[in-house]
């Protein structure tokens, strides 16, 4: 689209890809988000594993038991801090600027999106490597790999968005990170890190049916190549709805917000 | 024809291409007589609280229009509407002669604002900054690293171009800001409080590049509560308080409106000052303002010669003993009112007759000091 005097104008995707050039940079700078998205979920898996998991009895190796938690635990903490980097967009008069420029709030939401699944994706690999390391052993086929993988990223992108629509409700960076701290929390009554049937009996019902807890079955399931029945259809359900209440409320959020 | 400027690198080529993809079956027409800006009963209210009552205004191109008054007059919504970010409740705006609601972006792509809260990456440098903003304004890589360069090197920012934004001091801070706002080249420039936070020397720096700007033929519409700063770069001035223009004109005019001149009395003791005041001042009557013209008389005349004599609304300072009555500056009636004033003779042992100030106006038509004494007051 180029012309010979170097003026273009830039597309929805090339608005995107700008817009999400800029989150990384700027969260690649922020050493809290690094270690937040990064460092946390590592040292979490190791607490795990080997401070609590000597007195968990899951009948497997609790390294095995516990990854596909700590992968899904990971996700939220990057969550957390795609809402803070939102909330501080919109905190400054930079949004402002990008409206008057003709960015319009896709582009910068999608921007925000895309930068966060890319982080969470990036920060799963590594917990995912570190788990390997430390004596995780998968037994799933390549089609079992990229079935969990695209479960992976569903779930992030997921995240990534309901994150987005926490982001643009908080006035504060402080509340951003009060309100994703649910998102955090929810991985814990789940078969996460302890299996349900050991949870009180009041606490089967919620743990069953939540949103996380056939995500973690089926990763569990894909990558120990055991059966999953139904799970990941239930788990992209979840996902699918999730996505469009998140979607549909970050848009209205951001009118609201940028008005 | 877009108005060329010494720092327009490809005007006609940015203009062509963007015109035949947005648009290519009509192309948008140049309305290069229109005025820069011009609102008519612009009204806003946001929840109960009604913030415009009915502003009108015109801005010619090439000019430098200040818009003046306290906190909470409704400067920033004003700047918000005019520059499409917000949407009127009623009344009409356009810019560079299109409407801002109906040709919302025809209006973006013509204007820049630069707001009260830096519109920058802190975590990004200066050049990064620059760069995005030139990306998403419609350059290509090459172009948008020179453009880049170009407005570092005229903002004084070259040397710090690769720091991050966020070690920046305020003066540079705000140039940076100001610089991300000309990536597009706009045609109408809007400054909300530019210099506000600043210190002394940065503020003198960023009046330096308004004069800049316009001598370089940009319109520029800038919102400040110092009255020197209005006066200083404005051509022309429109004052605002509760929501709707108080005034307007150009700084001369406006004092002009006042009576043009300011009679200071320096009393002899306290209670020569209280004596004073109870001879002059509004108590002495029923509470006036001088020379108030009617709604909508805007033009600036001459003064009315024998209006019968009131008392006159006074600028206080009991502390220097000082006390200031507008007037003409005519010896007829500066006399009139020392002998009104000081019947005795003792009472003043000095007196001045000074050129009326923006304060002075700001006083005369709002009743009350401009904003920023109004703000150490409650300190």
């Amino acid at each position: 689209m180029s012309d010979a005097l170097g003026s273009d104008a830039l597309g929805p995707i090339g608005r995107t890809v700008t817009m999400t050039g800029r989150r990384i940079r700027i969260s690649a700078r922020d050493i809290d988000a690094v270690i937040t998205s990064l460092l946390l979920p590592l040292m979490l898996m190791a607490v795990f594993i080997y401070l609590f998991g000597g007195a968990i009895d899951t009948g497997t190796a609790y390294v095995t038991y516990v990854v596909p938690g700590v992968l899904v635990l990971c996700a939220a903490f990057g969550g957390s801090t795609t809402a803070i980097g939102v909330t501080e967009d919109m905190k400054g008069g930079i949004i402002d600027r990008f409206r008057s420029l003709g960015v319009g709030g896709t582009s910068i939401l999608a921007g925000h999106v895309v930068a966060s699944t890319l982080r969470n994706l990036l920060s799963t690999a590594l917990v995912l490597g570190a788990a390997l390391l430390i004596g995780f052993r998968p037994d799933a086929s390549p089609a079992g790999w990229l079935a969990a993988a695209g479960l992976l990223t569903a779930f992030v992108v997921t995240i990534s968005w309901l994150s987005t629509a926490v982001g643009l409700l908080a006035r504060t960076p402080e509340a951003a990170s009060g309100f994703s701290f649910f998102m955090v929390f929810l991985p814990y009554p789940s078969s996460a890190f302890v299996p349900i049937d050991t949870m009180p009996g009041w606490l089967h019902g919620f743990a069953e049916h939540q949103p996380v807890t056939p995500m973690i079955e089926s990763l569990r399931g894909l990558l120990l190549a055991e059966p999953v029945g139904n799970e990941p259809w239930v788990a992209l359900a979840w996902c699918a709805g999730i996505l469009t209440v998140s979607v549909a409320a970050s848009a209205a959020l951001f009118r609201v917000r940028s008005r | 024809m877009h108005r060329r400027r010494t720092s327009h690198t490809e005007p006609t080529a940015r203009t062509s291409s963007r015109t035949s993809r947005r648009t290519p079956s009509s192309p948008e027409p140049h309305r290069p007589d229109a005025p820069a800006i011009e609102a008519i009963g612009l009204r806003k209210s946001f929840g109960p609280v009604r913030v415009l009552t009915g502003v009108d205004l015109q801005v010619e191109r090439g000019e430098v229009f200040s818009l003046l008054g306290p906190n909470g007059a409704g400067k920033t919504t004003t700047v918000r509407i005019l520059a499409t970010l917000t949407a009127p409740d009623g009344g009409l705006a356009r810019v560079a002669g299109r409407d801002v609601v109906a040709e919302r972006a025809a209006v973006r792509r013509v204007i820049s604002l630069t707001g009260q809260f830096a519109a920058v990456d802190e975590k990004q440098t200066a050049e990064e900054n620059l760069r995005m903003m030139a990306r998403l304004s419609g350059l290509s890589r090459p172009a948008a690293r020179r453009r880049a360069a170009e407005l570092l090197e005229r903002f004084d920012l070259t040397a710090a171009a690769r720091r991050r934004a966020q070690t920046y001091s305020g003066g540079m801070r705000r140039r940076l800001d100001l610089a991300a706002g000309l990536v597009g080249e706009p045609e109408v420039i809007f400054l909300d409080e530019p210099t506000t936070g600043l210190d002394p020397r940065s503020r003198a720096g960023l009046w330096e590049v308004v004069r800049e700007l316009s001598a370089a033929g940009s319109t520029v519409f800038l919102t400040t509560q110092y009255l020197e700063e209005a006066d200083r770069l404005a051509d022309r001035i429109a004052l605002v308080d509760g929501g709707r223009l108080i005034a307007q004109g150009s700084a001369d005019e406006l004092k002009a409106r006042v009576s043009g001149h300011r009679l200071d009395l320096v009393a002899a003791g306290p209670e020569a000052y209280l004596r004073i005041v109870s001879r002059v001042g509004p108590e002495a009557g029923r509470p006036w303002r001088p020379w108030r013209r009617p709604e909508g008389a805007a033009q600036a005349g001459p003064v009315p010669a024998h209006e019968p004599w009131q008392p006159r609304q006074l600028r206080h300072s009991p502390d220097s003993l000082t006390l200031a009555l507008p007037t003409d500056g005519g010896a007829d009636e500066v006399r009139a009112l020392l002998d009104r004033a000081d019947p005795e003779r003792c009472d003043v042992v000095r007196f001045s007759v000074e050129r009326a100030t923006l304060d002075d106006v700001f006083l005369a038509l709002t009743g009350r000091e401009a904003a920023p004494h109004q703000e150490t007051a409650h300190v």
